[in-house]
């Protein structure tokens, strides 16, 4: 399998990036904090305001890093690409499906189907192995009502009904929320998706791990030589790199759910990692931002089975597989688009 | 059989066609390029020998570099990093160059010679190319292999040339569909760049997508064990 090189995040607001030859250097009020050699970095994501040097970000440009700039609470800014793979056949024949309504919903279904399954396993999973500690009726409900919904994608027919569905399920799926909080439930209360402000803990967590994981999607999209703006479920909309949210949602609760749920009950985080706003919006703070990114960073080594190929990889090479996938079902080098089954 | 520029295809392709077909679509119609050290070490090479400045000259013979060679008939076309022309009567001639000369082509491969007819295939298709470029007949060239230091003189028979028509005709047949060929599982994977991106083992043995997704459902196992 592809190596996976690092992501280098810039999590000081104060920080700034510049570049010494081969070499990206990290500076705090003019004085060198770090300096890492480019070959080793596939990835700079910036949540500093200061920003970066030019000539960082040619060299950026020239090796195919991709560098984006978040603000620290993790909302996207922009995003400087390379070179991209230079197949255009493969981007027009990405245009004809989504212009088609009947070709690009088989690919939305297939998502769905497994974002929707995805979250079901998890909350199986949870339901087993916490069986004293949590209301199994509730448990048990919620995953009747999203076998349901497995159902209805299968024979749904257009889009708007297929949203329908799919936000059905995830009201669903989040019921349990509250319930996946094993330990300072005071703090960590769920009390529906928020999202613009996040207005809890679990809702800033969450936020900042789906903002992660659009740029590693956008990426293995681009990588592959696909457009990440142009997607099947998502519509275009400017500046929304719909291809990538199409992707995301394979890995939302796999990837981002497990990881936050994880970081509660294993209390690496508590109340002195957020801030809250006067309008009542909660954010990590610095101190928990880089403990959500240094266990990000952990979790991206684990190793899994990917059930389709058969191949073990790293859990941050799964959207760079489902990109090749993607790719080649583009292509009809596949008959149609695996997604990722958890 | 006649091509027009437009439709040439990368005369380096055909030893990629000839080790795999696969791999040369997924590098030439999808545009597909993975670098391993086997390819940087011999783009290394290669710019030494692509320096189109260095000139060599003896009494009777000289060395031209980086010459561009095409052929209608193969619809290829490329660079050739060496051809040495040495005086004979029965060879062509230049304007401003004295007397007759008959080309060789000198391909230089990094490595050993290799056990397949990979190397070979290109040679006599950059012939096939510099035959047409300068109108002349070539009955053999070299191939030299850096680390055995070896030159070995391959004789341009007939059945070599209707190789590469073979070939050649082939390879645009795909590119005209714009369909990369099948993966063909064999003991050359080991060996090739290309591997990740192939997925050769899905793409011969294709599961089927359905049933992955449906298992996938309804099976009570979980593909995380860490969470
Ligand atoms: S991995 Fe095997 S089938 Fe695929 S391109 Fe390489 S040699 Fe061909």
């Amino acid at each position: 399998m592809r190596k996976l090189l690092n992501t280098l995040y810039i999590t000081q607001e104060d920080y700034y990036l510049s570049r010494e030859r081969d070499n990206i250097v990290i500076k705090q009020d003019g004085k060198i904090v770090n300096r890492f050699p480019y070959r080793i970095i596939e990835n700079i994501i910036c949540f500093s305001y200061l920003g970066t040097s030019p000539s960082l970000v040619q060299l950026c440009n020239e090796n195919n890093i991709s560098l984006s700039f978040l603000t620290p609470t993790g909302k996207f800014c922009g995003r400087f690409v390379g070179m991209t793979n230079g197949n255009v056949l493969l981007r027009r024949e990405q245009y004809r499906i989504a212009d088609d309504d009947i070709r690009s919903i088989e690919y939305a279904k297939r998502s769905l189907l497994a974002k929707i399954s995805s979250s079901r396993k998890y909350v199986l999973r949870f339901k087993r192995d916490h069986s004293g500690k949590i209301d199994e009726s509730l448990f048990n409900n919620v995953d009747k009502e999203l076998l349901k919904s497995i159902e209805l994608i299968k024979q749904v027919k257009d889009k708007d009904s297929l949203r329908g569905i799919e936000g059905n399920a995830a009201n669903t799926y989040f019921r349990v929320f509250n319930d996946f909080v094993l330990v300072n439930k005071d703090v960590f209360q769920f009390n529906g998706r928020t999202k613009r402000p996040p207005l809890d803990c679990v809702n800033a967590m969450l936020s900042f791990g789906y903002s992660l994981l659009t740029n590693e999607c956008q990426s293995a999209l681009e990588t592959v030589g696909l457009d990440s703006y142009v997607g099947f479920f998502h519509t275009d909309r400017p500046g929304r790199a719909s291809m990538a949210l199409d992707l995301v949602e394979e890995f939302r609760s796999y990837i981002v759910d497990r990881f936050v749920f994880s970081l509660i009950n294993k209390k690496q985080v508590s109340n002195k990692h957020f801030d809250i706003k006067e309008n009542g919006s909660v954010f990590l703070n610095d101190k928990g931002r880089s403990i959500f990114i240094k266990e990000w960073q952990n979790r991206k080594h684990t190793e899994v089975v990917h059930p389709f190929i058969n191949e073990k990889v790293k859990l941050m090479l799964l959207p760079y597989v489902q990109a090749q996938l993607m790719a080649k079902a583009i292509r009809d080098d596949l008959p149609s688009y695996p997604p990722f089954m958890a | 059989m006649s091509y027009v520029e437009d439709e040439y295809l990368m005369l380096s392709g055909i030893q990629h066609y000839y080790f795999c077909k696969r791999q040369w679509g997924l590098i030439h119609i999808d545009q597909q390029w993975a670098e391993n050290s086997y390819t940087a070490e011999g783009q290394q090479l290669h710019k030494k020998a692509d320096d189109p400045y260095i000139k060599e000259k003896r009494k009777d013979m000289f060395i031209s570099r980086a010459i561009h060679v095409s052929s209608s008939s193969l619809g290829l076309s490329g660079i050739l990093d060496v051809v040495e022309f040495y005086k004979d009567k029965n060879g062509i001639s230049f304007q401003g160059k004295k007397g007759k000369w008959q080309p060789y082509i000198v391909e230089y491969k990094r490595g050993q010679p290799k056990k397949d007819k990979r190397d070979v295939i290109q040679l006599v298709a950059e012939v096939m190319c510099l035959e047409e470029t300068l109108d002349c007949q070539i009955s053999n060239s070299y191939l030299f292999y850096h680390s055995v230091n070896k030159k070995i003189k391959i004789d341009i028979t007939k059945e070599l040339r209707d190789l590469v028509h073979d070939f050649s005709a082939k390879m645009h047949f795909y590119y005209q569909h714009k369909k990369v060929p099948d993966a063909e599982f064999f003991k050359n994977c080991r060996l090739c760049s290309l591997y990740d991106i192939c997925m050769p083992r899905m793409n011969k043995r294709p599961k089927n997508i359905d049933n992955y997704i449906e298992n996938a459902i309804y099976s009570e196992a979980d593909v995380c064990e860490n969470y």
